[in-house]
């Protein structure tokens, strides 16, 4: 078993597709199922999923890539950052094409500023530790999947006494959001496809209290394509069955109550916020702010940060295409000022980005 | 151009690079249509006809598994050639060295050009050497031009591709582009994945040797990947191009490091990797043949050209579970200085 072949598998994933179709034709209406997490998004484009399921099973991308839910003014902070003296900027790569009110942190990297992409935060640990004269701060976006890696880095930094290191933090976690994308009356939500990589960390637990509350099924699905066609015929079963509970059919990797050597440090560095998501607003204790005794490697208590004042680009929708309410080329930007040279909004951007995967792949 | 700044995209091989040569460079300098550019200029002299190319390469680090910007300066250049159906006959180097760069570096360096260009049977016939000051380079830059002679009247361009052609490739596709990027990241892949950077003139003249006349078109999918250059070939042709994910051949290594990365391998770059499109009926003899070189036992069709749908050339690909899906350009930058 590597892992690999075993879940591309041509027969299999035909077997679950059948599973689906007989399935689909006891529905007694059409159903929506997201997928919330942008891998998911990028893998179903990739595999051209969509162009295999029946018409009764529809799938909705949802708010999962964690550069597009990152709101305008966090992007203005970076830039503000970029463009102090003795200021290194470290980011994943995605963050530095997405526009903020009037620039990207690409474009400042072309004027000069230090803009530097890392693999992992600890990288930046690094770069850090050999630039003692700069403040190196590495840009904090994702979910529960690189917020633990965040967190290392800080533990890492105050272990080794690295006082040049600082975070941005937006971190974010899903569980909040995907409850309140299914109490939203314009929305029809028939099953979750929930993250894998989040759920590894988090545990399939930690969906039990969103999946009674509001009787929807959720089942933890893998990125393989045989992954997410019996994720979808399980979601299918439950809504035919008329169920609502949580599956794991990743649990090859997802266990009951996830990881817990990673909660352990995410509990220490992080304490749960209100965070602001791009198109969903602000969302009760869905963010992760770093704790007060490590308030030392926080740059905005460490640093006064002015911005502008943070405006979203003309005509953009990225707030309700990262909703569920409207698929990219209802957008009258997409494809035409929005394309992935020439991103408007943050949903062309990243690589787990819907518009981006439905201009890649889309037909 | 929107942008009205240079961004590392520019040189990423995909959309980017395209708008700057056909908004900016080209019709400035030479003014040649999208359908008639190839890797390689074809010239008329005294009756018969030479190619004529230039490549520059920055690849960052230097040396990578599998060779280092030396051989991949003289094998770039070789291929660039052999892509026009030519003999490579004759190259030239020029240098840009930045200040500080160790003379045993250098010394390692152009005594591999001398072996990529003793192994290509191609003589480097004149060069020009610039030292630059600390930080105005980054170690070595090299520029190398070729020139090479058609030894027939074929004619083997980028808008020759025909409804009912088929597509293949000589091997496994990203191995370069995994390698530099392995390198250069310190990346702990647990297995060495080595540049295929190799001189294909050897292979690729023996298939048009024999059978010339049934291929149309040839074409090096380096910056941008197979997905790049297919589409290049379908926007100069105006064809169709349909892809077989399940005939791809990607080396598990490469496939597990795509994975990771979220980088797909008909993107990444290769150097030792020729796309031909050849006539249907011939395609099995021309893999037959392939095979036998030592750069082309992976060899494999992989697709194959049809009518187009649309007025501009598309290239779509059949999932190995049986979707189906759009292969665009590259866009933006995936890898930068990757050669």
């Amino acid at each position: 078993m590597k892992y690999c072949a075993e879940f591309r598998d041509p027969k299999v994933a035909a077997g679950f597709l059948g599973i689906i179709r007989s399935l689909s034709e006891k529905l007694d209406k059409n159903i929506f199922l997201m997928e919330v997490c942008g891998t998911h998004t990028m893998a179903i484009y990739r595999q051209g999923i969509r162009t295999l399921l029946p018409d009764k099973v529809g799938l909705t991308s949802g708010p999962g890539c964690p550069v597009c839910v990152t709101p305008v003014e966090f992007v203005d902070k970076a830039v503000a950052l970029a463009r102090m003296p003795d200021v290194i900027v470290t980011t994943f790569g995605d963050m530095m094409r997405v526009p903020g009110s009037s620039t990207s942190l690409l474009r400042e990297k072309a004027c000069g500023a230090d803009v530097r992409i890392v693999y992992s935060p600890l990288d930046a640990v690094s770069i850090a530790e050999k630039n003692p004269g700069k403040r190196v701060v590495f840009l904090g976006v994702g979910f529960e999947t690189t917020a633990p890696t965040i967190a290392a880095s800080i533990l890492d930094a105050g272990k080794r006494e690295v006082n040049n290191f600082f975070v941005l933090c937006a971190h974010k976690t899903m569980p909040q959001a995907m409850s309140a994308l299914t109490a939203d009356p314009d929305l029809q939500i028939d099953g979750y496809l929930c993250p894998a990589h989040v759920s590894t960390i988090i545990g399939a637990n930690a969906y039990i209290p969103l999946s009674a509350a509001r009787r929807i099924p959720c089942v933890i699905t893998g990125f393989e394509p045989v992954d997410i066609l019996q994720g979808i015929a399980m979601l299918v079963r439950q809504i035919t069955e008329k169920e609502a509970r949580v599956d794991n059919q990743y649990s090859r990797f997802v266990r009951p109550g996830g990881n817990p050597q990673a909660l352990d440090i995410l509990q220490r560095v992080f304490e749960p916020c209100d965070a602001r998501w791009r198109g969903l607003g602000v969302i009760p204790g869905s963010g992760l702010a770093i704790r007060e005794v490590f308030a030392r490697f926080d740059i905005e208590k460490v640093l006064n940060i002015e911005t502008e004042v943070p405006h979203e680009p003309a005509g953009c929708r990225c707030g309700e295409i990262l909703m569920g309410k409207i698929v990219p080329s209802d957008c009258p930007l997409f494809g035409k000022a929005c394309t992935p040279e020439e991103p408007v909004g943050a949903c062309m951007v990243s690589s787990e980005g819907v518009c981006s995967a439905a201009f890649k792949y889309g037909d | 151009m929107k942008s009205d700044l240079i961004l590392l995209g520019h040189g990423s091989g995909g959309k980017l690079s395209h708008q700057l040569l056909d908004e900016i460079i080209i019709p400035t300098l030479s003014g040649i249509s999208q359908k008639n550019q190839n890797d390689a200029a074809v010239l008329p002299f005294s009756g018969d006809r030479l190619a004529f190319t230039t490549d520059s390469y920055v690849v960052d680090p230097v040396f990578f598994p599998g060779g280092n910007i030396g051989d991949l300066a003289i094998n770039g250049t070789v291929n660039d050639l052999v892509m026009s159906g030519a003999r490579p006959l004759a190259i030239s180097v020029g240098l840009i060295l930045e200040e500080g760069l160790s003379i045993k570096e250098l010394r390692f360096i152009v005594e591999s050009m001398r072996d990529a260009a003793l192994a290509a049977n191609v003589s480097i016939v004149t060069g020009d050497t610039k030292v630059v000051t600390r930080g105005a380079a980054d170690k070595i830059f090299i520029n190398t031009s070729g020139i090479g002679v058609f030894e027939h009247s074929l004619k083997i361009e980028g808008n020759r591709a025909k409804p009912g052609d088929k597509v293949i490739i000589n091997g496994t596709i990203g191995d370069h582009g995994i390698a530099v990027l392995a390198s250069r990241e310190g990346l702990e892949l647990g297995v060495d994945i080595l540049s295929d950077s190799a001189p294909l003139n050897g292979l690729v003249l023996d298939a048009i040797e024999k059978y010339g006349e049934h291929i149309h078109a040839l074409r090096d999918p380096t910056r941008g990947g197979v997905a790049t250059t297919l589409k290049e070939i379908a926007l100069q042709s105006g064809i169709d191009i349909e892809l077989e994910e399940a005939t791809l051949p990607v080396r598990e290594s490469v496939e597990g490091a795509c994975s990771i990365l979220g980088l797909d391998p008909l993107y990444v770059a290769n150097e030792g990797k020729v796309l031909f499109v050849v006539d249907g009926g011939m395609a099995d003899d021309i893999l037959h043949l392939l095979r036998q070189h030592p750069f082309g036992r992976e060899a494999a069709i992989i697709g194959q050209v049809v009518q187009a749908q649309k007025s501009e050339g598309r290239v779509s690909l059949h999932t190995a579970i049986g979707g189906r899906r759009i292969v665009d350009m590259l866009s933006g930058e995936q890898l930068p200085r990757i050669c």
